[in-house]
């Protein structure tokens, strides 16, 4: 058809006031193309040195620092942050580059206590950027728990703990079985009277479910490794956070053992300011199978 | 097929030549001589506008669509604020009463960058896909898309400034759009990140509304500005990828506004309320091929052009729908 036209109609060429009109247009688009992209692009720089690598919902695709995977399949609609019980998923924001509208954790303001015991930021992710591969919250790996400040931990120089565990104006809720079942209530609502400060290994929500599971079933000879039956959520399979003797004295110790899963109770949790206990990303130890 | 191929040449920003006489109907061409012979007074059609301006029909398909766009959008808020779940999520993806829907440019990037595809996503794709072919594909834009209102708030602001010749729409190439839509997949592709949807303003405003602002409103500030002071609905018009992607769904919707010929006075009103005026050429003296020509794909069913007109030569129109009834 154009063929024809062309042949039926040729066209006159252009004027030079109307070719110097096209070119201008032509660098104009150039630029705001190149503008645009050029913008797009900047997102990919706070990559550099993993510098919006953060504490991410249960799930989340990712091997040690490299978040990419995560970062391609999130679709960023915040589907996990409204199914969570205590409110502890947030997005992130321009300065996250790429990871704009990608959610994550800040452990220390409100952790993942697993207070939804299915994991239900992970049955919300529409794209499997929180991967359904995993059940229970044993299975989970977000990060490790490290003892960053030994000197500061309470434990460690052999003190108690008494009062709210972060003050009466702190915010976070974890949910307390004893309390209430199915509704997490302000951790500034539950005080303690400590002779020995435990609150890391006390409120930690995997050795809370290792201890149900024994009072659910008493431990069998050779059952070793898994404690005991599952009652509702699988047992895990191993400790996350003991208190051992202190080797320097006085006090006893928090040791992070490899059923820590990184949710980031204990640095919430940790009377002292800073925390003394936090949660590295970088880390994490294998599921076992 | 015309319909589809001036559709796809408009959506790849390329202008669509006016029609050689042998294209066009014997019905249309009796029209335009008709035309031709009985001119009408200025006077005239003065009076026709002036009559049309005062009707409730000035703003009827405008104050739908506003209400439509604010209830869509706090639909979202509501359900999150007071957790009644009957939408979760924001507009790149979320569950309506528990099914699955996904944008579909936002889903076209993370396939891209992920390069692998669940199950829900792909039924939340396939969900989206087929209400907004049946809406009319670029609907989503001006029914839905948080951005355009707040655009079409800024371009009011624009036009007000341009009357009183305080700035001047700054053109751009049209064929930018479907350039850019290249770029984002290839980058989706070679970066493995999502790289549109870093600056897609539709998400940021869009999660802005239901999870609270943030620095990313500044990058949607930006944009409005450079409409406002620079170039009219510059992003909805030279950049969005989404519309694009939207623009291809409504190749073959059946929901589309109408031209009648017959009762058009060409005095292009349609054409300067229009975001995407190129799809109203056909409302020049001449372009139409027949008494009834449909606007390509590339318009978003926004229907300022059906309240503006005068003599209602403009009209919404379903496909196959007067077939059925």
């Amino acid at each position: 058809m154009s063929e024809q036209e062309t042949t039926n109609r040729p066209k006159p060429p252009l004027s030079k006031v109307r070719r110097d009109q096209n070119r201008r247009e032509f660098l104009r688009t150039l630029g705001v193309g190149v503008g645009v992209v050029g913008f797009s692009l900047a997102g990919l720089l706070p990559l550099i040195g993993a510098a919006n690598a953060r504490l991410r919902p249960p799930g989340a695709l990712k091997d040690l620092l490299d978040e990419q995977r995560f970062l391609a399949a999130c679709i960023k609609c915040g589907q996990c942050v409204q199914v969570c019980p205590v409110e502890a998923i947030h997005l992130a924001d321009l300065l996250d580059g790429v990871g704009v509208g990608v959610p994550f954790i800040d452990a220390r303001a409100q952790a993942c206590d697993f207070s939804c015991d299915g994991l239900q930021c992970v049955l919300a992710c529409p794209t499997g950027a929180l991967t359904h591969d995993l059940n229970f919250p044993a299975d989970t790996r977000m990060g490790f728990a490290r003892l960053d400040r030994p000197d500061a931990c309470l434990a460690m120089q052999g003190k108690g703990f008494k009062g709210q565990a972060r003050g009466p104006g702190f915010a976070g809720k974890l949910r307390f079985a004893e309390v209430d079942r199915w509704t997490p209530i302000a951790l500034a609502d539950h005080p303690y009277d400590l002779d020995l400060c435990d609150l890391c290994v006390r409120l930690c929500p995997i050795e809370i479910r290792i201890i149900e599971c024994a009072a659910a079933k008493p431990q069998l000879p050779g059952q070793v490794e898994r404690v005991a039956e599952k009652i509702g959520n699988e047992c895990p399979p191993r400790h996350a956070i003991t208190l051992e003797p202190n080797p320097n004295g006085r006090g006893r110790m928090p040791v992070i053992q490899d059923g820590c899963v990184g949710c980031g109770v204990c640095e919430m949790v940790c009377p002292v300011e800073p925390t003394a206990i936090v949660i590295d990303i970088d880390r994490v130890t294998e599921v076992p199978a | 097929m015309s319909y589809i191929l001036d559709s796809l040449r408009h959506l790849l920003g390329l202008t669509v030549e006016r029609p050689t006489p042998e294209r066009q109907s014997q019905e249309v061409k009796f029209i335009y001589e008709r035309k031709a012979a009985e001119r009408l007074t200025r006077e005239h059609l003065e009076a026709i506008e002036a009559a049309h301006a005062g009707t409730a029909k000035r703003h009827r398909w405008r104050n739908r669509r506003w209400v439509t766009l604010i209830i869509v959008n706090l639909i979202f808020v509501v359900s999150f604020q007071f957790d009644v779940q009957l939408v979760e999520g924001a507009m790149t993806a979320s569950r309506v009463i528990g099914f699955h829907f996904a944008d579909l440019n936002s889903a076209l990037q993370v396939s891209l960058a992920f390069k692998h595809v669940v199950l829900n996503l792909l039924i939340g794709t396939a969900t989206v896909l087929i209400l907004w072919w049946l809406l009319g594909g670029r609907t989503f834009c001006s029914w839905a898309c948080p951005y355009h209102l707040i655009a079409e708030w800024a371009e009011w602001l624009h036009l007000k400034l341009a009357a009183r010749k305080w700035v001047k729409d700054v053109r751009f190439h049209r064929e930018l759009r479907p350039v850019l839509y290249g770029v984002f997949v290839v980058l989706a592709l070679a970066t493995g990140y999502t790289v549109f949807e870093t600056i897609s303003p539709t998400g940021i405003a869009s999660r802005a509304l239901i999870y609270g602002p943030g620095l990313a409103l500044l990058w949607v500030l930006a944009l409005l500005l450079f409409e406002v002071f620079v170039s009219r609905r510059a992003w909805c018009r030279y950049v969005c990828p989404i519309g694009l992607t939207y623009g291809l769904v409504g190749l073959t919707s059946p929901v589309r506004v109408q031209y009648k010929v017959d009762s058009c006075h060409h005095e292009g009103e349609c054409r300067k309320v229009c975001l995407v005026p190129h799809v109203l050429d056909i409302t020049i003296k001449g372009r139409a091929q027949d008494t009834h020509v449909d606007v390509a794909a590339d318009c978003t069913r926004c229907g300022l052009c059906v309240d503006v007109c005068p003599t209602d030569s403009l009209t919404f129109k379903v496909k196959g729908l007067n077939r059925v009834l």
